[in-house]
């Protein structure tokens, strides 16, 4: 028996498949993964994503601690309710995790930060900030008792407005992407993890049970794990323990854009392993595969380039693009064609970089 | 449970036969596995005129989970397969017993069907399994 979200109940009741998640028990789907995932690029979708970890981080010493911490810069977050996607890594320069950092609402003197990690990482995420922290002035606090709802698709800011509390409409709806907003527990952010629109909403368990009927009386279908996972894939999106890990580096996973190097005196954790990765030159690279013949690309599957062998860490059918994609590493010399070992045949796939689909929208069909 | 056709045998990995009056036989797989698999997203079969023998791994389903062999419950000479599924692998989802037929094999012996499970056998199997 794993862990039970608020939503545990609501789940049984809509008939949903339960697969174990990082020790959580969480909806696979409702009925049907692809339509949920065909809901969410053509209208909206509302996903329980309780199962994350909602970790505060306050106290004088917050700043800088996350700078530390952080592979990105916190003071990129310029005023209060911004937030910015990290990785946070260890010494050597794997990734500990990724996760968004925001600097509250209510936070005027850069001192109150939420950072939301990833469910099955979450224990090990928490014991290490505590053991980087030390004996800085920072309170590390994990939000057990919260709820968290993501609800993605192009009208579903448009339909759930008038469905969060009344004193955060206005500011809900004027959110820039990556802005969040909070009154009264109940935050919002414009963020997500499927290429749509939309937002993350962190309140208390009875109010997201609330939430989550209204949104489904509203018309939006609620959607699980296996659509998050094919909407994230197309949306060119990591996902932790497949696509990165503690033994590799953003730099090969496609997240060099996601570390900052700008201000030098910053020595965050890593930064030393990755600046002499960069000096000794990449060998790797994270790339976007689409198959262009039949079959099914799978995670662990090898990949043979011109330039050698990699390794399928994502792979899957997009039910927009009706044909398999993947994210893979390969050598960083790899580009234009490869071909995947899938079971006892070798199949053709271009090599493109992601995202494959944003906004409902097919970016990348074949050829780079 | 959803009905078990009477009209066919079943083996131990959720396949169907179904015996023609031709002497050929259809297989696919069964309503059970098809809900065990998930949504199908792609169908790999056999060339026609291919030899099967009893037991081998002759085709792939892969739902939108996982990649699942399908092992053939008689051996035989395929004489067609399902062309419909390179485009609507659904079909399985959808009609497991009907339009998501696999192939059709001439059997490499006649009575080879008569060894496997019979509905009830195989309806019986199924809720030992918990199914």
């Amino acid at each position: 028996m794993g862990k039970k979200t608020a939503l545990f109940g609501r789940h049984i009741d809509s008939g949903a498949k339960m697969v174990d998640f990082g020790g959580w028990d969480m909806p696979l789907h409702y009925g049907s993964q692809i339509e949920e995932h065909h809901a969410v690029r053509s209208k909206a979708g509302v996903f329980d994503v309780s199962h994350m970890t909602v970790v505060d981080v306050s106290g004088s010493g917050s700043r800088e601690y996350l700078r530390q911490l952080l592979a990105n810069d916190v003071d990129k977050l310029t005023g209060p309710g911004k937030g910015l996607y990290s990785c946070m890594l260890n010494e050597s320069g794997g990734v500990v995790d990724d996760l968004i950092a925001y600097r509250r609402a209510s936070d005027q003197t850069a001192g109150q930060y939420r950072l939301v990690v990833n469910a099955a990482t979450g224990e090990r995420d928490l014991a290490w900030m505590k053991k980087v922290a030390g004996d800085a002035d920072v309170d590390i606090r994990y939000q057990e008792d919260v709820a968290m709802l993501a609800i993605q698709g192009p009208v579903a800011r448009d339909i759930t407005a008038s469905l969060i509390p009344a004193d955060l409409h206005e500011a809900a709806l004027g959110l820039k992407p990556f802005c969040c907003a909070e009154a009264n527990g109940f935050f919002v952010a414009r963020t997500g993890y499927t290429g749509e629109d939309g937002w993350e909403l962190i309140m208390e368990q009875q109010t997201a049970r609330e939430l989550w009927d209204a949104v489904i009386a509203a018309g939006i279908v609620p959607v699980g794990l296996g659509a998050r996972d094919t909407l994230r894939l197309e949306a060119g999106l990591n996902l932790y323990g497949q696509d990165m890990n503690a033994e590799t580096s953003p730099l090969v996973s496609g997240l060099g854009w996601t570390v900052s190097f700008d201000d030098e005196d910053r020595d965050f954790i890593g930064r030393e392993a990755l600046l002499e990765q960069r000096a000794a030159g990449l060998n790797e690279k994270l790339v976007g595969l689409i198959l262009e013949d039949r079959g099914i690309m799978r995670h662990g599957q090898q990949v043979n380039t011109e330039a050698g062998s990699g390794v399928v860490t994502s792979g899957g059918f997009s039910p927009t693009m009706k044909r398999s994609i993947a994210l893979a590493r390969v050598p960083f010399a790899a580009v234009d064609q490869c071909e995947v070992q899938i079971r006892n045949s070798s199949c053709r796939a271009g090599i493109v970089r992601p995202p494959f689909v944003r906004h409902g929208k097919i970016l990348r069909s074949g050829k780079q | 449970m959803n009905g078990i056709p009477e009209n066919l045998r079943y083996s131990e990995n959720h396949e169907w036969v179904r015996e023609e009056d031709d002497g050929t036989v259809v297989i696919g797989v069964t309503d059970h596995a098809q809900q065990a698999l998930g949504e199908l997203v792609f169908v790999e079969l056999p060339e026609s005129g291919q030899d099967i023998p009893e037991g081998d791994a002759f085709a792939v389903v892969e739902s939108v989970k996982a990649a699942s062999d399908v092992y053939a419950p008689l051996g035989g000479k395929v004489l067609a397969v399902n062309e419909a599924l390179a485009d609507a692998p659904e079909l399985i989802n959808s009609s497991p017993y009907e339009d998501g037929w696999l192939v059709r094999l001439q059997p490499a012996a006649p009575t080879q069907a008569e060894q496997l499970m019979d509905s009830g056998a195989y309806q019986q199997m199924l809720a030992e399994s918990g199914a």
